[in-house]
């Protein structure tokens, strides 16, 4: 008999993935839980495994390809020879049961049945000449159709709604006709590069922004490290930066003050038990934000491997869908390229980001006296609609507290040296 | 305006170009003193006599033989063919003299004929008394072949094909002559051969279709309605030759089209209705053109439950037209 193999949930709030690669080719045996292929999606890279064992039948969705979750990806055929065997067919949706917390396996199961051969329908004639006559990006479109095909209608309301509304309020990435010469080097967007854009719009466009600074004095911290950065690297095999104590002082501000850790639900705000820190992690492609998680739970050490983990496995492309998943806060560590002041875009929808400058040493006046002092800026991007001010403010003084602290008293337990 | 059933709807059109047009004459078997096996010449023997209501014997093509030969003589016959099965032994008649004649004579001649047919199937009537013929006669330049669904339509269609100069064969549904009732205006009026008629507007999907199965699509799209299922249908009345416009029109109207017979499928009417709009609109549409039409069985079987599972139904229609929405 033959089963059917979807597009599986990968992660919250994930609702399609490109097809990066397949590992296996039509006539090839799998056996149950073997990588079928490689799936890009918003930020992760994932295999999908196989659900059955059985030779590989046909290979629907086509590298490159986006397809939403739920939509079928291959067939396999399976050598029957257990009864039971449709009744396990209602559960071979994927790994849908581990990683979706929406319920939507019965649902994709059922679509998928409906069609039970054949190779999912692609563009229509008048979706194809709509989409050109328009402009429209396809890729970017939720279908509504069968098996979420994009319908004539879909993109009627789409035209409909391009023509009835000059304000960029869509997080739907439009496609500019700008003027461009023949010279000009056109890139195609990768999936991670859309999605990126995709976020970054609708942050910028749904949280209305603040911003505020502050000047830390950092020295006694500059001293605290390079006294103990090489014990450090000997025992611990890691090169010890300054972001953990940062995302330490982070985290015990946010626990201090939770209305920091918090999220805009429309007609409430939601306040996060956990307190697990996103940390921007740049590639030459792109920017992943990989997650501490329960940040305030972990000392010095335990951090600093946390990041040297998320930092490696994201240059490796190896993040999981739950590295990525339940940020509640984001440290920006950008200062690392000398930069003294940032305006960071909220990692939606979270309610604050915070920018951590470069340290320079610096005069300032200390008392009425002149000295030279490791001074570092943290920039605070904060959503209005849940912070005033007041708790930003209070927030920013308590991680400047916080740092200004780290010194000679420091418990060296922290960082694994006692 | 009175409601008549599309079979009152008939009599009265048959009735009203008798009284205008002394040429105008109706012939068939058991028209006259019997009123025709369903009754839709009743009252005409009585009140314009047996010159003008003329029992013939069980013979087609003698039926349209006359009726030829009268029309050159300049009258306008109006032949009935008890029931459209029994059309076949008129077949040379009608495609290879009747519609021909205009042509052959080089313009000299026309051939004002009608021949009217009771039609289709769910009537218990078995092989038969229940056969859909059109797609026989609907590939013949010269001829022009109707089919109309509702009362208003069969009265205003009829007066039309009786004025035409030309040969038209005229296709009544014989479950609709007592089932259908409308409204019908007691004013004069005719109704333009070749051209089809939206019955329903709708944005989701569209149905064109003719005869019976017109009604059928409209108690699903109303059903449809419910659920947000918005459909538009195009009732097409003639059969032959098609109106090539509506159907465009009402195809790109929604990019979903499907098409109902209840003919058997294949090289059915409706194949052709396919053919115009894959040819013509292909950029227009969403979704496979869909047809849905009796099995390739050879005919209509007698047993109820058979039958049943021959005949198109309001259901079948109804996931039809829900399949397409979805798609």
């Amino acid at each position: 008999m033959v089963k059917e193999v979807i597009m599986p949930q990968l992660g919250e709030s994930v609702t399609e993935g490109t097809l990066d690669r397949w590992l296996v080719k039509e006539g090839d045996y799998v056996n149950q839980y073997d990588p079928l292929c490689e799936v890009v999606t918003d930020k992760v890279n994932a295999e999908v495994p196989s659900t059955c064992s059985g030779i590989v039948s046909k290979i629907v969705v086509e590298e490159g390809q986006t397809v939403e979750v739920g939509r079928l990806i291959c067939y396999i055929e399976v050598q029957s020879d257990s009864v039971d065997d449709d009744k396990v067919e209602e559960k071979t949706t994927t790994r849908n049961g581990d990683l979706s917390s929406t319920g939507e396996a019965g649902q994709s199961t059922q679509t998928n049945r409906y069609a039970p051969s054949g190779p999912h329908p692609g563009y229509s004639p008048v979706v194809r000449r709509l989409a050109k006559e328009h402009g429209i990006d396809l890729e970017t479109v939720t279908g509504t159709g069968k098996d979420g095909r994009i319908t004539r209608n879909d993109l009627l309301r789409i035209i409909e709604e391009k023509e009835g509304s000059t304000v960029a309020s869509s997080t739907n990435p439009k496609v500019d006709r700008l003027p461009g010469q023949e010279s000009d080097l056109h890139i195609p967007l990768t999936p991670v590069r859309r999605a990126i854009a995709n976020k970054m719009v609708q942050s910028k466009s749904e949280i209305p922004h603040a911003w505020t600074m502050i000047e830390v004095d950092v020295t006694q911290l500059v001293q605290l490290r390079s006294k103990i950065k090489e014990e450090f690297k000997q025992k611990h095999g890691l090169r010890l930066t300054y972001l953990p104590f940062f995302i330490k002082a982070a985290a015990a501000a946010l626990q201090k003050f939770p209305q920091v850790n918090s999220q805009w639900a429309g007609d409430k705000i939601i306040q996060k038990k956990e307190i697990n820190i996103s940390i921007s992690v740049a590639t030459e492609e792109a920017l992943f934000v990989p997650v501490i998680k329960q940040a305030d739970r972990k000392n010095i050490l335990e951090l600093a491997r946390a990041i040297h983990d998320l930092a490696n496995r994201t240059r490796e492309g190896k993040l999981t869908p739950q590295d990525v998943e339940g940020g509640t806060f984001t440290v920006n560590n950008i200062g690392s390229f000398g930069t003294i002041l940032s305006q960071p875009i909220i990692n939606y929808p979270q309610a604050a980001i915070l920018s951590v400058e470069a340290i320079k040493e610096r005069v300032v006046v200390i008392d009425g006296m002149i000295a030279v002092r490791h001074m570092v800026n943290l920039c605070l991007s904060l959503d209005h609609r849940i912070l005033d001010g007041l708790v930003s403010g209070r927030f920013l003084k308590y991680i400047k507290d916080q740092l200004e602290q780290m010194g000679e008293n420091f418990d060296l337990g922290e960082v694994g040296l006692n | 305006m009175a409601q008549l059933s599309y079979i009152q709807a008939i009599t009265q059109a048959l009735k009203e170009e008798m009284e205008s047009n002394p040429k105008v004459f109706v012939l068939g078997e058991d028209v006259g003193k019997r009123g025709g096996v369903f009754r839709a010449t009743l009252g005409l023997y009585e009140q314009f006599g047996q010159e003008r209501v003329i029992d013939t014997p069980l013979a087609e093509s003698a039926i349209v033989g006359v009726a030829i030969g009268a029309a050159a003589y300049g009258y306008r016959p109006v032949a009935e063919i008890q029931f459209a099965d029994f059309i076949m032994t008129a077949v040379n008649q009608i495609l290879n003299e009747a519609a021909k004649f205009r042509y052959r004579s080089n313009n000299d001649w026309t051939c004002p004929v009608v021949i009217r047919a009771p039609y289709g199937g769910g009537i218990h009537g078995a092989l038969y008394h229940s056969q859909s013929i059109e797609s026989l006669f609907c590939s013949t330049p010269g001829l022009v072949v109707v089919a109309p669904s509702t009362p208003f339509d069969a009265k205003g269609l009829l007066k039309a094909a009786i004025r035409s100069e030309d040969p038209v064969l005229f296709l009544e549904h014989k479950k609709c002559y007592r089932l259908i009732k409308g409204e019908v205006p007691s004013e004069e009026y005719v109704l333009p051969l070749g051209q089809a008629e939206v019955k329903r507007e709708g944005k989701d999907v569209t149905v064109i279709t003719y005869g019976l199965m017109l009604h059928y699509t409209l108690q699903a799209a109303e059903k449809l309605e419910q659920e947000g299922i918005s459909t538009h249908v195009l009732d097409l009345r003639t059969l032959y030759p098609l109106d090539q416009e509506a159907i465009l029109e009402a195809a790109r109207k929604t990019g979903k089209v499907l098409l109902v017979t209840e003919d058997n499928k294949e090289g059915s009417l409706i194949s052709e209705v396919a053919a115009i709009i894959a040819e013509h609109a292909l950029f227009d549409l969403d979704a496979p053109i869909k047809r849905l039409a009796g099995p390739d069985i050879p005919a209509m079987p007698f047993a109820p439950p058979l039958e049943e599972f021959f005949m198109i139904t309001p259901e079948q229609i109804e996931t039809a037209i829900r399949d397409l929405a979805r798609f």
